[in-house]
């Protein structure tokens, strides 16, 4: 009953939103209030309906409902409620809903909070997401139904995959999703944009907070990707380059393009075209992300080639929407009006630098994923692209990045001044300069990269903290009036202080766990010490438990320095009999912003177990800097400007205007 | 079973390597620089049935053959571009994480920088245009209108906030 119910609410919902992909259109076309406004109560009402069929499945999972075949495929009765519930998205079928779910959930957003968008903009806007909304409902009805019944139901499932089975992965797809489907509403306010061949700065305004929003949660879900293969899949690497990762990467670099020229789009007018591109550019890569993972077509050419009714149908779906906008792009962008002039050394001028260098990047993200697709389809050669090739052709690309970071946000709009900007920076150079010397000294003679990326990534953090001090006259001026200046600072501008300086953080960790690594390799068994990094590792005792749906080894080690006891850590290896597959469960230790990390191997007939104990200094900054980041996005959206909503341009500021 | 001790490693410098290792304690040669060199070559080497990991991070079984066979061919003496050589030849290209350089690949190579110098250009080309429509850069850019000047005016003639009154 609950199944038919939310199969039945998911049909709905795809009839809403028929509805609200054409009589807003038809209702802009005639100017007839009426027929605009619904969008709104259809966007609405879609939203209730979807969620209604989200619940449903959630339900089937929650009770084991072993009669329908996505429950039975991807559940046990024994398994912990919390990955009952998470297990819903930990498989096609379901996490396609939750995609179509988190669609609405916007559209269902700006519904509710769009009042001040002008009518027919927002009626376009939300026609545009119901046209996206109808393909994936179609999609899933069609090919990924989650609601298809078993004729003979089997008294237990099959269990979900035991690697998936963890809280990472319980808030990873959901936050990921936020951040790939809130490009939805910047790409349907750009469509909306081009059909009506009207953008302005209010636009930009409009955009803006959903587009922060969406790249808030992208960072944060890839962040938490990370962290979660670091310690799940027991290797300690936390970034692969895998095509599965480069498809939430690329969505994350358009997106963080965007971002900077919707800056320059607000303030000054100009990147009205390019922005435009790049809103669609953003989500195009979503949709493509969505299909290199969905369709299967990474594992194999040939597994795609075997079953391509979905991968078809998802790869249909993106030449229609990328195609169609693109195409509309084509045609009407020309009729977009330029505006804003500036002199190549501006602010302006260096968030285009940075636009040009973030898509670049992304671009090689793009050809390093789909390159060796194309060739195997192409002539049938299969070769390989991986770490390697992206380490040589993506960090020479953020290298000059980072060192024009901290200059963006000391020139001036229309014209800066290079050197003016260079002397502020002085403090800034000086401290990377330190940070230089005093880590090739305490290296000793190490090789000359690491000393040098972190002094790049002091001069970063210093200079965003430069920024402030400017700002705030710090060291100037008496401490009051500093405290005054700093609380009248707007809150994006510390946004934009804590961004940029994450971006040095995570950049620090990142040298510091590949340079100064340590790592031991080896057998032991009960009453070993093994030396590694100044701390001592003694392993105690290797005993068996029976966890709810899984037998474990575990292995309990002391950890000591100098002799005193820290404190323990329990590493294990998890055997899954539904499935017959083992999972390696890392033990970590936090010092500060380093970690010791031990994982399991196998154990030999003489009682030693082979193990691997790293020691990772500070790599911890890895993820601090991305969450640093999306704080700094977070101030943002919650600054002044943006919480008011985009006011109708004030009488005395005309006179302004007029001049760009 | 013999302990084999002191292997932790300074690793090489690299832009951003994943340190992730697969490595068995029973591979490890015993000449430190060796296993250096190993460990290196086993990372730009793919595991052919595995989805995108080298041979280094790797647990399946021909990932751990393919170590050894590494660790075999430096033992025997093999520069490292013998034993790339070497496992080209039996396994093909497929096996290069990094792949080299040929007919097939050069477009590869060449896009990146490609894109970033097509993306320069296209700025130049712009901002060239733009130069030429505005008559002198300076009048079209950075003068003031008539309005800005006296809006300024009225700003100079007010007290600043941050002045103690």
């Amino acid at each position: 009953m609950i199944a038919e119910a939310g199969h039945y609410a998911l049909v709905l919902a795809l009839a809403l939103a028929l509805i609200q992909s054409t009589l807003p259109i038809l209702g802009a076309r005639w100017r007839d209030a009426a027929l605009m406004n619904v969008a709104r109560s259809a966007a609405l009402a879609q939203l209730l309906f979807v969620g209604a069929s989200f619940a449903a499945l959630v339900t089937l999972h929650v009770t084991s409902d072993f009669s329908v075949v996505n429950v039975f495929e991807n559940s046990h009765s024994l398994k912990p409620l919390i990955y009952k519930i998470t297990g819903v998205w930990g498989n096609h079928e379901g996490s396609m809903l939750l995609w179509v779910s988190i669609l609405a959930l916007f559209g269902g957003l700006v519904a509710l909070f769009g009042n001040n968008l002008p009518l027919s903009l927002r009626a376009h806007v939300l026609a545009v997401q119901a046209w996206v909304a109808s393909a994936f409902y179609l999609f899933i009805l069609i090919t990924s139904n989650p609601f298809l019944r078993i004729a003979n139901p089997p008294i237990e499932g099959r269990d979900l995959n035991p690697v998936l089975q963890d809280i990472g992965l319980a808030v990873h797809p959901p936050m990921l999703y936020l951040g790939y489907v809130g490009f939805s509403i910047s790409f349907s306010f750009a469509v909306a944009a081009l059909i009506e061949g009207r953008i302005d700065a209010a636009w930009a305004r409009w955009v803006r907070p959903w587009t922060l929003m969406a790249w808030i949660f992208l960072t944060l879900g890839i962040a938490m990707g990370s962290y979660w293969a670091y310690y799940e899949l027991g290797w300690g690497g936390w970034w692969f380059w895998d095509p599965v990762e480069n498809a939430s990467l690329m969505p994350w670099l358009a997106g963080t393009a965007l971002l900077h020229s919707l800056v320059v789009m607000e303030k000054r007018n100009a990147l009205k075209v390019w922005t435009i591109l790049l809103s669609i550019l953003a989500f195009s890569l979503s949709l493509l992300g969505t299909f290199l993972v969905r369709s299967g077509v990474l594992t194999s050419v040939h597994a795609f080639a075997t079953d391509p009714t979905r991968g078809v149908f998802i790869l249909l779906i993106l030449c229609i929407f990328i195609g169609g906008s693109l195409s509309l792009y084509a045609w009407r962008a020309s009729a977009l009006k330029q505006g804003g002039l500036f002199a190549p050394i501006s602010r302006e001028g260096a968030l285009v630098l940075n636009n040009l260098l973030l898509t670049t990047a992304c671009a090689t993200v793009f050809i390093g994923t789909l390159y060796p697709l194309a060739l195997e389809v192409i002539t049938g050669d299969k070769i390989s692209v991986g770490a390697p090739f992206f380490n040589l052709t993506f960090g020479p690309l953020f290298l000059p990045l980072m060192i024009a970071v901290p200059f963006g946000p000391l020139l001036a709009w229309k014209r800066g001044d290079l050197l003016g900007a260079a002397q502020r920076l002085m403090a800034a150079g000086i401290a990377a300069l330190v940070m230089v010397a005093v880590v090739w000294a305490w290296t000793s003679g190490g090789g000359a990269f690491a000393p040098l990326a972190i002094g790049l990534a002091v001069f970063v953090i210093a200079g965003a903290l430069s920024d402030l001090v400017e700002r705030t006259g710090l060291f100037r001026m008496p401490l009051g009036i500093t405290w005054r200046r700093a609380r009248g600072l707007p809150r994006s501008t510390w946004g934009t202080v804590f961004a940029h300086a994450g971006v040095g953080v995570a950049l620090i960790g990142i040298v510091c766990e590949t340079t100064w690594n340590s790592e031991y390799i080896g057998s032991m068994k009960s009453g070993d010490v093994i030396p590694i990094a100044g701390y001592q590792m003694k392993l105690d005792s290797v005993t068996q438990h029976q966890g709810p749906n899984f037998r474990e080894m575990v292995a309990q080690f002391s950890v000591l320095v100098h002799g005193e006891p820290l404190g323990t850590m329990t590493p294990s290896k998890r055997n899954f009999s539904t499935r017959a597959a083992t999972t390696t469960e890392a033990a970590l230790m936090t010092r500060g912003a380093s970690q010791l990390y031990i994982s399991l191997g196998e154990v030999t007939n003489d009682g030693t177990v082979a193990v691997r104990i790293y020691h990772k200094p500070l790599v911890l900054l890895i993820w601090f800097g991305p969450v640093l980041m999306a704080f700094g996005g977070m101030l943002s959206l919650s600054d002044r400007r943006l919480r008011v909503g985009a006011p109708k341009p004030a009488k005395s500021l005309r006179g302004l205007q007029a001049a760009e | 079973m013999k302990r084999i001790i002191s292997c932790v490693f300074a690793l090489a410098v690299m832009a951003v390597s994943p340190s992730a290792y697969a490595v068995q304690p029973d591979e490890i040669m015993s000449d430190p620089a060796k296993e250096l060199r190993a460990r290196d070559l086993s990372r730009e080497l793919r595991c052919m049935v595995c989805q995108n990991q080298s041979i280094d991070d790797s647990e399946a079984p021909l990932a751990r053959d393919l170590r050894l066979l590494v660790r075999e061919r430096i033992a025997a003496g093999d520069s490292d571009a013998q034993v790339i050589d070497f496992l080209v030849a039996r396994y093909g290209e497929f096996v290069l994480l990094k792949p080299r350089l040929n007919s097939h690949t050069w477009l590869l190579w060449l896009l990146p920088p490609l894109a970033l110098a097509g993306g320069g250009f296209a700025l130049w080309v712009n901002g060239r245009r733009r130069t030429k429509a505005g008559t002198s850069q300076d009048d079209a850019l950075f003068a003031l209108t008539a309005d800005e000047e006296t809006r300024l005016e009225r700003l100079i003639a007010e007290p600043s906030p941050d002045k103690p009154v």
